[in-house]
């Protein structure tokens, strides 16, 4: 009977989810030449073409890059916000998080477009800001070395205030006697912050750092828009590895070279994912 | 009698403020509001200036001192008729079509995800374990490695270039069923279930006359979620529709500003295409997120309602 309420998701997973995992998996092993499937018959072919692109450990590279700079910082601010946001309740402190929440409305095209207008000095509100920095035009902001920083500002503008509001629900479940009994030994709203608050959103900011690590490793849409289909800017076409992939399909037709590259960032993704599931007892739920 | 009342509200002054520092220390109350007015310059300027942007030509762009000045009205209607115009109108057709994939695929993913949800969580049967792992596993799968076999599975069925290429896909929602566990698992009470049971309740009715009446919270973060995500969907329609007239609002938001030079003035526009300045592509930008920014106002609510507060606990 149990198996009534699960079987349309069950159903959905084999067509959409497992179903497409596996083709690729075939895929990874095939020949694609004149647009023809040889299943098969590439062996490991394709792995080995991706691992020999020069290309291939520049994109993970970057990718690498661009997760060490976003998770903690990201992670970092959004916790800082939310305590210090936490620390005077009230009318003005929920106004300023409806305000860090609405960018969220910006993603895909649309961000990538706001940002671009942003790091041009020549139209950006910010441009006095940038002058005076010394970065006078849109190359001098947006460069190979600075993208990880780029990716970080634009996720961190759309998706903090989220995570931020999240945060706030966490904050919500801690007792008032706890808070309390603290302000009777003395603690301070710094103190309370740090030994207090800090340690009872261990699992929200748990729980945030696995979806953003899912989320960052997908990065595509971005780097696509900003670097070659809009701007050229002074970056490589393929930046991450979304898009080598992406680039093996559709630009060389090779449909097994970008399943086995994909498959490579699957069994990365997976493994970070595993690893910070056990190192944080994540699942607990589950047991 | 006016003096005297001009010493009370002083005295009043004193005491707000000294209340507003409180705990903080005069240093940590600066810095405290330092901080956190810097980052709300952060997340608004880039928001206003894209408002005013829309009514504001080149050279005002360019050459204004002050980057947040109002253009002209003029320049404001003349973006709006332009976006409107651009190919017979299609953007409010893109935009009708935004809101179609986007709502039924909400519909369709809810419908799907909250009864998994539940099961999972309430349920002991076979496989259950395996499902949950599986969940897991495809929230993690990078679209690049699922947009190729997708595509060549929707191609069998003959669906590429349709709706249902969008809609689909989207209705399978792993993150939606693993949330709607984590909720049912540490908010909905064993006792009730079972006592629920005993009465001679069937495992439907249990869901359909308990379970169900109980998610509010969970079915107001889920639709925000996925309304979200759906509407901003870029790579999957990007990949599986050809047929402008198809278009998402991204994917078609990506095609006027990738046939204009409004974003980089070298570039020499298709053949063809409008002469999109910057104001129209802003413009366009708005037809976006202005939908969004409603549906975020109103929801923002179930997102700190801590529909997962129960749930990581842990």
């Amino acid at each position: 009977m149990s198996y009534v309420l699960a079987l349309p998701y069950i159903v959905f997973m084999a067509i959409f989810g497992i179903g497409p995992a596996l083709y690729a998996l075939l895929m990874s092993v095939s020949k694609f030449s004149g647009g023809v499937p040889q299943y098969w018959a590439a062996g490991l072919d394709n792995y080995r073409l991706a691992f020999g692109d020069a290309r291939f450990f520049q994109v993970f590279g970057n990718l690498l890059e661009f997760l060490i700079v976003s998770v903690p910082l990201g992670i970092g601010l959004v916790v800082l916000l939310a305590l210090l946001l936490d620390m005077r309740p009230g009318r003005s402190s929920s106004m300023l998080r409806l305000l860090y929440f609405i960018p969220g409305a910006v993603t895909g095209p649309a961000l990538v477009l706001l940002v671009i207008c942003i790091l041009d000095p020549t139209i950006s509100p910010f441009g006095p800001l940038f002058q005076a920095a010394g970065s006078t035009n849109f190359d001098a902001l947006v460069f190979p070395g600075s993208l990880p920083f780029v990716f970080t500002i634009m996720g961190f503008f759309a998706g903090a205030g989220m995570w931020i509001a999240i945060q706030h629900g966490g904050l919500q479940g801690i007792s008032t006697e706890v808070v309390e009994a603290a302000e009777l030994d003395g603690c301070n709203a710094w103190q309370k912050a740090r030994y207090i608050k800090l340690p009872y959103l261990r699992p929200y900011i748990v729980y945030q750092t696995i979806l953003i690590f899912a989320l960052n490793v997908q990065l595509f849409v971005e780097p696509q828009l900003l670097t070659s289909t809009w701007v050229q800017a002074n970056v490589p076409p393929q930046w991450a590895p979304n898009q080598l992939a992406y680039s093996y399909a559709f630009d060389v037709g090779n449909f097994g070279a970008a399943a086995a590259l994909s498959l490579l960032m699957v069994a990365i993704g997976l493994a970070g994912a595993i690893v910070l599931i056990r190192w944080t007892g994540f699942f607990k739920i589950e047991a | 009698m006016i003096h005297q009342t001009a010493t009370n509200e002083r005295a009043r002054g004193r005491l707000s403020l000294r209340r507003h520092v409180g705990d903080l220390g005069i240093i940590g109350y600066v810095i405290r509001l330092a901080i956190l007015l810097i980052f709300a310059i952060y997340f608004v300027v880039p928001l206003v200036w894209l408002l005013f942007a829309t009514t504001r030509d080149p050279t005002s762009l360019y050459s204004s001192w002050f980057p947040l000045t109002f253009g002209s009205i003029d320049r404001l209607v003349t973006s709006w008729n332009d976006v409107l115009g651009y190919q017979n109108g299609e953007m409010l057709l893109w935009l009708g079509n935004s809101i179609r994939y986007a709502g039924l695929s909400l519909i369709g993913s809810l419908a799907i995800c909250i009864p998994a949800g539940y099961i999972l969580a309430i349920g002991r049967f076979p496989g259950r374990r395996a499902l949950l792992w599986l969940t897991l596993i495809t929230m993690l799968l990078p679209v690049s490695a699922m947009v190729l076999p997708l595509f060549l599975e929707l191609n069998l069925v003959h669906l590429i270039d349709t709706q249902w290429a969008v809609i689909l896909p989207a209705m399978f929602f792993p993150f939606g069923v693993y949330l709607s566990f984590v909720y049912y698992g540490s908010s909905l009470p064993r006792e009730l279930v079972d006592a629920a049971r005993v009465d001679g309740c069937s495992e439907l009715r249990v869901f359909w006359n308990l379970a169900l009446p109980l998610a509010r919270p969970l079915l107001g973060l889920l639709a925000f979620i996925s309304f979200n995500a759906n509407w901003n969907n870029f790579f999957g329609p990007y990949v599986m529709l050809s047929t402008d007239k198809n278009y998402n609002l991204p994917v078609g938001l990506n095609s006027i500003v990738a046939s204009t030079s409004a974003l980089r003035p070298g570039f020499n526009p298709t053949p063809g295409a409008p002469a999109f300045v910057q104001a129209d592509a802003a413009m366009a930008a708005l037809f976006m997120i202005v939908p969004v920014v409603i549906v975020f106002i109103f929801s923002m609510r179930y997102v700190t309602a801590g529909a997962f507060t129960g749930g990581v606990k842990g």
